[in-house]
């Protein structure tokens, strides 16, 4: 057996092969198009690359966000190496070592100045950057029990990550609790049960629920459905996880059926056809036979939703409260891992512990969205594959 | 399995109407949505809230107008399209036209614009302040102005928000314009390269001008996601407030998402406001639903003629 033939690609060396025509331009124009489609990747790569590196010094505890007690006197700078002197100013030592000998002795006396006004707090020698306090409770000053605390410009930063985990993961899972039942309903519906005519009108008016900017989800949930949900139900806060999760659940709605959908319409025909034709109602023949067969899709669906959830920013800055209580409850405020992000960053220094702290839990973000996607691919590609092979 | 089937099949009935329920109750919430939406926004509307000269108290509902929002926005997504097109074109056309659709760069290719697609809003915010503005921004300051000047272009502005958005919309078009590639029947090309045009000139002079459509659709489904998406435009150009409109590459914008955030959270009374919040979310809405709608119905002429191929 000959191999099979490549009509896909240009034949050796710029077009030349036996007999052939030399095609030089056919050839760069070949290799320029290849190079263009490796834009995902590079982007991709780059994502990544370049949110690692603005939190590597957190990830690798190198911050120290502490009230410092030393003191280095302006007369003293001369002893100390330009590596010493930026790290006490807290500053990369390329910026340390573009500034002129005035500006350096002014930076210095400022520290200096900021130093002795230090807070008597007993809490204030503490690297609050550092991953003991980024995960662990602490009992701080004024507190009566040990507790997990973001407050990142109080006068001793409080960086604990665990209450925005915690609001990221309840609002996401009020907004599943919410997106996915009725999700699948209608995915069931649209691609088993529903007649033609409805199947046409009810597909497209779904899909252009995912064209409303989140953005305007946001607002709706803050003004309209804040004030409904609070005057049913009757809890104190009117910004809470329930209402950002409710509004996170219409926006993951589309993600959730499209896929679902896709899933149960490749199921070969022939499969609820025998079901039918063995006596089954059109319900016992989706619920028994096509549904199981599109299981892997369902839940790769719900996975990717879980990723569409976890990332939305608008709708939870605008409707979740944003204050960063720890809190299992569904109606306390709450702040987002998202939420904190856009909130947050505009106000930072640039390279401060926080700057760099908001953005590691960017890349946590990345990494969670980044695996929920994958999954989702992995297990839509593999059960394509097994359909196909059935039918 | 037993698939007894009783004179009356309740639990059928029952399971059947509640999925039926479900579609139906996406349908209507939707419609609330919109209808709130229209309801109060529409008498907000008037020709000087669309294109009435800029005022400076945004949020007085008596002078205030979206004219400059507009402005920032289509601004915005024009540069955004201008980036993003031509490199998810290509991209596609790779996929479609020149790689072997089992090969491991292919895969490799597929699975990163997957993921990009997935990759939250405001990790592609924090991207952009991190790449664009404090890499390539802050690099273009050292080399040309000197390090301790003020930036001009490592700062926040409409360039680095329309490159931002531009990686964030790339997976749109590439997935648009590779379904509208996929859709042109093979015989076409094989008549081209039959006749003895080479392979570029296939894609060139055959390919290209059938995926017309479908390329549209992708620019015009990019455009729509760009002009909605607020988060990573946050950090990277949006301006709270400006008295001009941008005119160079390194000015910030107004926008419109970016405005309904600010109406709806830093406005000093709510009440006052409400109109013109109302309004503005109508004119985003009208903006973004227009384009989408577009784009759906050419995208299902698309569907239709793949269907017909197989």
């Amino acid at each position: 057996m000959s191999a099979p033939l490549n009509n896909k690609r240009t034949q050796g060396w710029m077009g030349l092969k036996r007999g052939h025509r030399a095609r030089p331009l056919e050839w760069v124009a070949e290799k320029l198009i290849f190079l263009v489609s490796l834009s995902a990747i590079i982007t991709t790569l780059l994502i990544f690359v370049f949110i690692t590196r603005e939190s590597l010094p957190i990830l690798f505890g190198q911050m120290d966000s502490s009230h410092q007690t030393l003191v280095i006197p302006v007369a003293d700078m001369s002893k100390y190496s330009d590596k010493e002197l930026s790290k006490y100013l807290d500053m990369p030592e390329t910026d340390f070592k573009a500034m002129d000998a005035e500006t350096r002795q002014l930076m210095m006396e400022v520290k200096a100045e900021a130093t002795e006004e230090r807070p008597s707090d007993k809490d204030a020698g503490i690297n609050t950057a550092s991953w003991r306090y980024l995960l662990m409770p602490h009992q701080w000053t004024g507190y009566d029990k040990s507790s997990y605390i973001w407050q990142p410009v109080s006068e001793i930063h409080k960086y604990n990550i665990v209450p925005l985990l915690v609001g990221s993961l309840k609002t996401t899972l009020v907004a599943m609790l919410f997106a996915v039942p009725l999700a699948l309903g209608a995915a069931i519906y649209v691609s088993q049960l529903a007649s033609n005519a409805a199947r046409e009108w009810i597909k497209p008016i779904i899909e252009m629920l995912s064209g409303i900017p989140s953005v305007v989800m946001g607002f709706f949930a803050l003004l309209v459905m804040a004030t409904v949900l609070q005057d049913v139900f009757g809890y104190a806060s009117r910004l809470n996880a329930l209402v950002a999760g409710i509004a996170l659940g219409f926006a993951i709605i589309p993600v959730v059926f499209t896929i679902a959908e896709d899933a149960l319409t490749s199921v070969p025909r022939a499969f609820s056809q025998a079901a039918l034709a063995l006596g089954a109602s059109r319900w016992k023949a989706t619920w028994q036979i096509v549904l199981p067969a599109a299981l892997p899709g369902v839940l790769a669906a719900v996975i990717l939703g879980f990723g569409r959830a976890i990332g939305e920013t608008m709708i939870v800055l605008m409707a979740s409260g944003n204050a960063s209580i720890m809190s299992f409850s569904p109606t306390d405020s709450t702040r987002t891992i998202t939420a904190t992000i856009a909130a947050e960053l505009a106000e930072t220094v640039f390279g401060s512990h926080h700057y760099r702290l908001l953005f590691m839990i960017g890349l946590l973000l990345f990494i969670v969205s980044f695996f929920s996607n994958l999954a989702g691919e992995l297990i839509v590609h593999r059960l394509k594959k097994k359909l196909e092979g059935r039918a | 399995m037993n698939f007894a089937t009783k004179k009356h099949d309740y639990e059928s009935s029952i399971f059947s109407g509640l999925t039926a329920a479900a579609a139906w109750l996406i349908v209507a919430i939707l419609a609330v949505i919109l209808a709130n939406i229209t309801w109060y926004g529409l008498p907000g509307l008037s020709w000087n809230f669309i294109a009435g000269s800029t005022e400076k108290d945004m949020f007085n509902p008596d002078h205030a107008s979206v004219m400059p929002m507009i402005f920032g926005t289509a601004a915005l997504v024009i540069l955004m399209t201008v980036m993003v097109v031509p490199v998810g074109v290509i991209t596609a056309i790779y996929l479609t036209e020149y790689a072997h659709s089992s090969s491991p760069m292919t895969r490799f290719i597929r699975g990163a614009v997957n993921n990009l697609a997935g990759v939250p809003a405001i990790v592609f915010g924090l991207f952009g302040l991190g790449f664009f503005i404090s890499f390539v921004g802050g690099g273009i300051d050292e080399l040309f102005y000197g390090a301790t000047a003020e930036p001009v272009w490592g700062k926040p502005a409409i360039i680095w928000a329309a490159l931002t958005l531009a990686t964030l919309t790339l997976p749109v078009v590439i997935v648009a314009t590779e379904e509208s590639l996929k859709a042109i029947p093979p015989g076409l090309r094989e008549a081209s390269l039959a006749l003895g045009a080479t392979k570029l000139e296939t894609v060139v002079k055959i390919v290209l001008p059938q995926a017309l459509p479908g390329i549209l659709t992708g620019s015009i489904l990019a455009v729509s996601r760009g002009a909605g998406e607020v988060a990573p435009i946050l950090f990277t150009g949006a301006a709270y407030y400006m008295a001009h409109l941008p005119s160079k590459l390194t000015d910030q914008f107004m926008e419109l998402g970016y405005h309904v955030f600010i109406l709806s959270t830093q406005s000093p009374n709510i009440e006052q406001t409400r109109p013109i919040l109302y309004a503005t979310v109508l004119v985003l809405l009208l903006l973004t639903f227009a384009l989408n709608v577009v784009a759906i119905a050419i995208r299902m002429r698309i569907r239709k003629k793949l269907r017909s191929l197989h």
